[in-house]
């Protein structure tokens, strides 16, 4: 959908609303604000009108222009829209939760909370910025939501109802849940602390034995409520373990928390031996927390439902005899008409009627080119109509649409992949079997040797290895790894995408939008160059994004206003320029209409669209059209390629263009491969499974299911939102420079994560070898447990793994 | 220092009551966007923003068709 995005190109002024520089042909000499488009003009009038002038107080604004989608927001209105989305709220009024595109920044928050000073009748509105929810009250007698939608949509956030709102809140239930077990356990965990400490101080002086018996209850008393409560976690994931018949990390885990903490109420009772009630609670704690970590930075499976949601318009015009009425499209059936205006997305499936248009189908197969259409042919649910309206005659709708059905093989993809194995779990299952035969070989020799301390001995070793830094060793580094890519513009979701990336194997990308900038652009230019500012004439009068591809191109031309210009479309241009007829179109086109044989169009390359020019009949000038390699493609690669990683290229735009594509940035003709449908990219990011881990990098829907699949799916700026749902790591700045710092911080982040396995693997054979031999008591134990985690913990922390990019 | 018989179970209240208060707070929502109130501080409402109707129905902003 880039293609439709005029790129500006001489930055003349900024824009008085988004800050952006301002395209010439959008100059205003006459007034002080300038405007890059229409949009942010609209949202700067409404935000002035309002009174809310103070938005452009400060610099921390949103940097993007303004899209109103200019909808109606008829169905919002719709009861059966309310019943499925909006709840009854106390006093007659309503909630629902809105999903608005575009917010991101403090402005943003502050905009959409100001929305019931402006509509009377809308109540509240509360914004999660990370969510991208609007939770919004309102009162049914006084205004609409469609009313409240409109006016969101005016400021530049187009809404849509959020529909995951019960996983959504069974997640939250279960992090608060996951919260308060580690706020209890830390309680906990710092007052047996406490008391320990005092016990170990009166280790050494003399303290009178009623306080030590006293501190030891208090002790006890606190540690039966960490166990029975944040501590059943572990024992109930052993016991599940068990019963599978697997070793899992929590099964030592249970043993040395059940052994430890049994062992240390029986001596607390009998008042003799150490009890190790500091270990268990402090252990249960820290494990608490590095769950946490790792279970908050999981992705969430892409729902494909809410995908198509957000990729297909809520509604159709629906054309009945000579009446068009706006309708939702879950009403829609096969043989119904619907007219699909220009710069509408088409909502179903179905076949061209009446009307002649371009089509951008780049969501669907990533060409960049706009593809001409005519009646009886197929248009897809989910394509942009750039040209002019259309009738079609509906054969599929929602989910049996060829986008529902991409988005159900991305939704099925992202399930068949196979989990990621970190480093520590599978150090985790070796040392699980050394530390419990470790044990018993202990107890059970050293019930021969030493028969009264063989018991407490075993007991100290299962405390004292138990692999609490090594289950906070990934998680942590992970997390401050993930905290500084987002600082840098590299969104990661989950730990597990680091992990694969740190070693190189296959990478395929994308060439629409992903290694070009998805936006068609004058690439050559023979012949006159006195036509340019007469060919732009006639070109300003028309929408064609090769129209605009010569405004961008020529903004300094100066302007010349034609006699006559008539638009035929699927062909080009026709006018007069100074007196002297003018043809602009393609060479079918303008060759019908001139007089001498075609000489310039052969000297342009395959894979650029050609546009010819003749004036007075006779051809003047050839132009080359094509989607510009973004400048840092080839650098980038080059990079990735010394870092071991095989670059290739997976597209579904024509094959001659990719070929070409590759050849300028030095890629193999064998590794490029062009023309792939959805399907197609899905079978070969499969296929490349087979022989070792691949990332996948797309921005568009067509790439969504490979990315799914992939071992890493990486979307880059401006994707679409499927791609986004189904990629592990989002780039955030525009280009491949943020691929190689990513690739980068994924390498030192492991390096950190080996670090801390390989401290609290030492650790803990410095701890097995005391606790086997008898030497270790409670006090030894106790410093070394806390030890290794602070190690740990000091080393993530202190780890440069993703630094700001150069 | 009998004394401590008494302090420490004091001292165990309190801390019991930290934790209602934490989980209520967490029960509440209070912990779940940790991002958004931050940014909500960052501006104050200064000027209150007049009286405006509410945009009309089907007010169209989108690109005008093209006439061919």
């Amino acid at each position: 959908m880039a293609s439709t995005v005029a790129e500006p190109a001489v930055a003349a002024a900024a824009c008085a609303h988004c800050g952006l520089p301002v395209p010439t042909g959008e100059f205003d000499p006459g007034t002080d604000q300038q405007f890059c488009c229409h949009g942010c003009r609209t949202a700067w009038d409404v935000i002035h009108e309002i009174g809310l002038s103070a938005y452009y107080g400060t610099e921390d604004r949103r940097g993007a222009p303004v899209r109103p989608s200019g909808r109606g927001y008829d169905e919002f209105d719709h009861p059966a829209f309310q019943r499925l989305y909006a709840r009854d709220g106390t006093g007659g009024l309503k909630e629902i939760d809105l999903y608005l595109d575009g917010v991101h920044c403090a402005s943003c928050v502050w905009l959409v909370e100001r929305v019931p000073l402006v509509v009377p009748g809308a109540v509240s509105a509360e914004l999660d910025v990370p969510r991208s929810l609007a939770r919004i009250r309102w009162d049914p007698s006084r205004t609409t939501l469609a009313a409240i939608a409109r006016f969101l949509d005016q400021l530049g956030y187009p809404a849509r109802a959020f529909r995951g709102g019960r996983a959504d809140e069974l997640r939250r239930a279960e992090d608060r849940r996951m919260l308060i077990r580690i706020g209890v356990a830390g309680a906990l965990a710092i007052n047996v602390m406490t008391v320990a400490l005092a016990l170990y101080a009166g280790w050494f002086g003399a303290m009178e034995a009623s306080y030590v018996r006293y501190f030891r209850w208090v002790s006890l008393l606190l540690s039966v409520p960490a166990i029975v409560w944040p501590g059943r976690v572990f024992f109930t994931s052993a016991w599940g373990a068990l019963r599978a018949r697997r070793l899992h990390m929590d099964v030592p885990i249970a043993l040395a928390l059940g052994a430890g903490f049994l062992r240390g109420a029986v001596n607390t009772i009998a008042d003799t031996g150490p009890i190790y009630f500091d270990g268990v609670v402090t252990l249960i704690f820290l494990l608490l927390v590095g769950r946490f970590l790792q279970q908050r930075a999981q992705r969430a499976a892409a729902d494909s439902a809410e995908l198509l949601h957000a990729l297909t318009p809520a509604t159709a015009r629906l054309v009945t005899g000579d009446q068009v009425s706006e309708v939702p499209v879950e009403g829609l059936t096969p043989d119904a008409i619907v007219e699909v205006r220009a710069g509408d997305t088409v909502p179903t499936d179905g076949i061209v009627v009446s009307g002649r248009s371009n089509l951008d189908l780049s969501v669907l197969t990533g060409e960049s080119r706009p593809i001409a259409i005519g009646p009886e042919e197929a248009v897809y649910a989910g394509t942009v109509n750039l040209g002019s309206a259309l009738k079609i005659r509906v054969t599929e709708a929602g989910e049996t649409t060829r986008l529902g059905r991409i988005l159900r093989e991305l939704e099925a993809g992202m399930r068949r992949r196979a989990p990621v194995v970190h480093t520590a779990d599978r150090l985790a299952g070796f040392f699980v079997a050394a530390v419990m035969v470790l044990a018993a070989a202990t107890w059970l020799i050293g019930r021969r040797i030493d028969p009264t301390n063989a018991l407490d001995n075993a007991i100290a070793l299962l405390i004292v290895t138990c692999p609490c830094a090594l289950a906070l060793a990934t998680p942590l580094a992970m997390t401050v790894a993930v905290g500084r890519a987002a600082k840098s513009g590299i969104l990661i979701r989950g730990g597990d995408a680091l992990e694969v990336l740190s070693r190189p194997g296959k990478l395929l990308l994308d060439k629409t939008g992903t290694l070009t900038e998805g936006r068609l652009a004058l690439l050559q230019w023979t012949g006159d160059d006195a036509s340019r500012s007469e060919v732009l004439a006639l070109e300003r009068h028309s929408n064609h994004p090769i129209a605009r591809a010569f405004e961008t191109a020529w903004a300094d031309q100066r302007e010349v206003v034609p006699e006559q210009v008539e638009q035929i479309l699927g062909g080009g241009l026709l006018g007069v320029v100074n007196g002297r007829s003018l043809v602009v179109g393609s060479p079918r086109f303008v060759l019908a209409r001139a007089a001498d044989p075609d000489r310039l169009a052969a000297t342009l390359p395959d894979h650029l669209t050609p546009v010819l020019v003749a004036r007075d009949g006779r051809i003047v000038a050839a132009a080359g059209f094509g989607d510009p390699i973004r400048p840092d493609a080839a650098p980038a690669l080059r990079e990735l390629e010394r870092r071991g990683w095989t670059v290739g290229i997976l597209s579904g735009d024509a094959p001659s263009v990719v070929a070409a594509t590759a050849e300028a940035l030095g890629v193999p003709a064998a590794r490029a491969r062009g023309g792939a449908t959805p399907e197609e990219k899905l079978g070969v990011v499969e296929e490349e499974l087979t022989r070792g881990p691949v990332a996948m990098v797309g921005d568009g829907v067509n790439d969504a299911p490979a990315i799914g699949r992939a071992s890493v799916g990486i979307g880059v700026r401006g994707g679409a939102e499927a791609c986004l749902a189904a990629a592990d790591v989002f780039l955030a700045s525009p280009g491949l420079a943020p691929l190689v710092a990513l690739v980068r911080g994924a390498e030192r982040t492991m390096t950190v994560i080996r670090r801390n396995i390989a401290i609290s693997l030492g650790y803990n054979v410095l701890g097995a070898v005391l606790a086997m031999t008898g030497k270790i008591d409670p006090l030894i134990a106790a410093i070394m447990m806390p030890a290794s985690s602070l190690t740990v913990i000091l080393i993530s922390w202190r780890s440069r793994s993703f630094e700001a990019p150069r | 220092m009998t004394i401590l018989f008494v302090l420490v179970p004091v001292a165990l209240v309190l801390v019991a009551i930290a934790l209602v208060g934490f989980g209520w707070a967490t029960r509440g929502g209070q912990f779940d966007d940790l991002e958004t109130p931050a940014l909500r501080a960052l501006r104050d409402d200064t000027d209150a923003p007049r009286d405006r109707p509410a945009p009309p129905a089907n007010h169209s902003i989108g690109r005008a068709p093209s006439k061919s």
